[in-house]
């Protein structure tokens, strides 16, 4: 009766998440595998073929743009981690009380409103009738109007805004359950600034690092807006080109096969990023 | 001799209240001192002004002479052992200690071949691979010193370490801190709050209380000899018979108790007048459990309480004159049975009594 009553409960409580792991993620995933793989010859006929990748590898304009992706997802990535780490480490270790909590609001406020909201909010400063390029003209800086919006500096700067807070949650977390104690161990034995910082603080905050790293790389690279809106139309993003194959030119096929190939580029670069820091993903993930 | 650390006036204030105030102090090259305190008297703030992770507002501190105030604690010849000992969680036992010999920037076999012989001799050879969680609570005390000790510091400084131990480990770590220390003549400073630890393993012991020294002393001047009530106090197991001075003759002050009765101790310093207040402090070791064994001792009586049988360490609860006396009870068989309520005799050599003028006459 008692172990039944146990396994029942145990039954209701996985459902719902059996039911999202198999709805939500397995099937639509196994799904656009398998049309990744479809090669249509006629309206009603259709055979098996590895089409879409081949046309992926063929036309530059496909891998150049995924590779252009990934590594300013990296980058972003990479700038977001050396923002994040000294205002962690302000919140964490000498923010006191009050001060602390609010710092957090603080950086939570910006997420009250929509991606696309705070994309417009760069899009009015940098524009060339925005502030910046009035203040600019105003200050005697620039003669005329100044474009700051549409070029990859622009993109990075949306992006790392948009990743800022989920790079910051797992640092202060880290840093917060770091012995302040170790830290002056650091200097008492002889370290510098630089060392203590490399060899104790760095070593201590890695779980902190690689999730958060992990997080800010996936928002990065899936993201959509962003890189669309601030980045105009030469700034090419990968996950535009998807939505150029499955909205504008309804080719599900090679829209499915570009979706794969994003999938396997963030799995692997997890994948990478675990081993390169000697990471496990049950330690980063908690 | 010449000192290892010599410190002047040394003044530290958080707002108005000074955590130390006006400490000055002397070490010996290669001994062990060590600086008693309850908590909040300012042991760990000078601690931290020694280390160099706190600045002094008035006063100077020398180490080997070279004045130190100054210098950043990474390039003070000190190196602090922890409370919580903070070894780093993210390397092995043999990184953190070569951890200081890499700043030095020691070759690589050298420090292998150091890392491995100051693990000899804090008696874990071998251990360096392992990670520091994986050791039991002594062996990372030792895996601590062995951190500061390989680097060879004028002085080490040690802050409670033996705290977060439990009884018996501490009890055998204390013996060999004190055989460490002597091994490597490194001299040693070490805070606690444990009067046993600073007794057992100290050459020159300093009461602390309120940001200032009480006394500095070896330890047995200390127990025998306090100059101060909160010394006699707190060093040590105490009674304290508090009366009115009546009589004074040779160093010998007789006092007058509530109860009616004399009693007489030694007097702790000149100057005491007839018709002071005053308390007399007897160690609990000191009373002997029979009427007056010779002549000029002095002798209570008094109700047993309750008997407290501890081993070695058992003692009667008594009440005299309105105060509660505690005797060691001796358990090679000179004592016979002690009943609960009974009427015993207690004396003492009034010169193992020592006698205090009441605070504030």
């Amino acid at each position: 009766m008692n172990a039944s009553a146990s396994r029942l409960s145990l039954c209701l409580l996985i459902t719902p998440f059996a039911l999202w792991i198999l709805l939500l993620v397995l099937l639509p995933h196994l799904q656009m595998l398998r049309v990744s793989f479809q090669v249509r010859e006629s309206w009603d006929t259709i055979s098996w073929g590895v089409q879409q990748y081949q046309n992926f590898f063929s036309e530059s304009y496909y891998w150049r743009t995924f590779l252009r992706t990934g590594l300013m997802s990296l980058f972003t990535t990479f700038l977001t981690l050396i923002i994040a780490f000294p205002i962690a480490w302000y919140i964490a270790k000498l923010a006191r009380g009050r001060a602390k909590g609010l710092l957090f609001f603080a950086c939570l406020i910006p997420f009250w409103a929509s991606e696309l909201v705070r994309t417009y909010g760069w899009m009015i400063l940098l524009r060339e009738s925005g502030l910046f390029s009035t203040w600019l003209q105003y200050l005697g800086f620039a003669d005329g109007p100044v474009e700051m919006l549409y070029n990859d500096v622009a993109v990075i700067i949306g992006l790392v805004y948009n990743g800022l807070l989920f790079m910051l949650v797992p640092l202060v977390t880290t840093l917060e359950g770091m012995d302040d104690n170790l830290v002056e161990a650091g200097y008492d034995l002889g370290g510098n600034h630089f060392t203590v910082l490399r060899e104790v603080v760095v070593p201590w905050a890695m779980p902190g690092v690689v999730s958060g790293s992990i997080v800010v790389f996936m928002l990065t690279l899936g993201s959509y807006l962003t890189p669309i809106l601030m980045g105009g139309k030469d700034s090419a993003w990968f996950t535009g080109q998807i939505f150029t194959q499955f909205i504008t030119r309804f080719n599900w096929e090679q829209g499915a096969a570009l979706g794969v190939l994003l999938l396997v580029l963030s799995s692997v670069m997890v994948w990478l990023g675990l081993r390169l820091t000697g990471q496990s993903l049950r330690k980063v993930m908690g | 001799m010449d000192s290892d650390l010599f410190c002047t006036d040394l003044i530290r204030r958080f707002g108005s209240h000074a955590a130390v105030d006006r400490v000055s102090l002397d070490v010996p090259a290669g001994t062990f001192f060590s600086i008693l305190g309850p908590s909040g008297c300012g042991k760990t703030t000078l601690l931290r002004l020694l280390a160099g992770f706190d600045r002094p507002d008035e006063g100077d501190i020398h180490i080997r002479g070279q004045r130190m105030n100054e210098v950043p604690p990474n390039r003070r010849p000190v190196n602090m052992v922890f409370q919580h000992l903070a070894l780093f969680p993210t390397m092995s036992v043999g990184d953190n200690i070569g951890y200081g010999l890499r700043r030095k920037k020691v070759p690589a076999a050298e420090r292998s071949k150091r890392v491995a012989r100051v693990l000899e001799q804090v008696g874990l050879p071998g251990l360096e691979s392992r990670n520091p969680q994986q050791l039991s609570g002594g062996q990372r005390q030792r895996v601590a010193l062995a951190r500061c000790l390989v680097l060879e510091p004028t002085l080490l400084l040690l802050d409670e370490p033996l705290g977060a131990l439990d009884l018996k480990l501490r009890e055998q770590m204390k013996i060999e801190l004190k055989h460490l220390q002597k091994a490597f003549g490194t001299t040693f400073v070490y805070i606690t709050h444990d009067q046993s630890e600073a007794m057992v393993m100290s050459d020159q012991v300093a009461v602390m209380r309120n940001g200032q020294f009480d006394q500095v002393a070896p330890p047995e001047t200390l127990y025998r000899a306090p100059e101060t009530p909160f010394v006699a106090d707190f060093v040590g197991d105490n009674n304290r018979l508090s009366g009115e001075v009546v009589g004074l003759q040779e160093g010998i002050a007789e006092l007058l108790l509530a109860s009616g009765e004399r009693v007489s101790g030694k007097l702790a310093f000149p100057g005491l007048k007839v018709g002071q207040r005053a308390n007399l402090f007897i160690r609990p070791e000191s009373l002997m459990l029979t009427p007056a064994a010779a002549t000029g001792y002095a002798s209570l009586r008094a109700s047993v309480t309750t008997t407290l049988f501890d081993g070695a360490n058992s003692r009667v609860e008594a009440e005299a004159s309105g105060q509660t006396l505690f005797a060691r009870l001796p358990q090679d068989g000179s004592v016979g049975r002690v009943a609960p309520e009974s009427a015993i005799d207690l004396s003492w050599n009034p010169q193992l009594a020592t006698v205090f003028a009441e605070a504030g006459t």
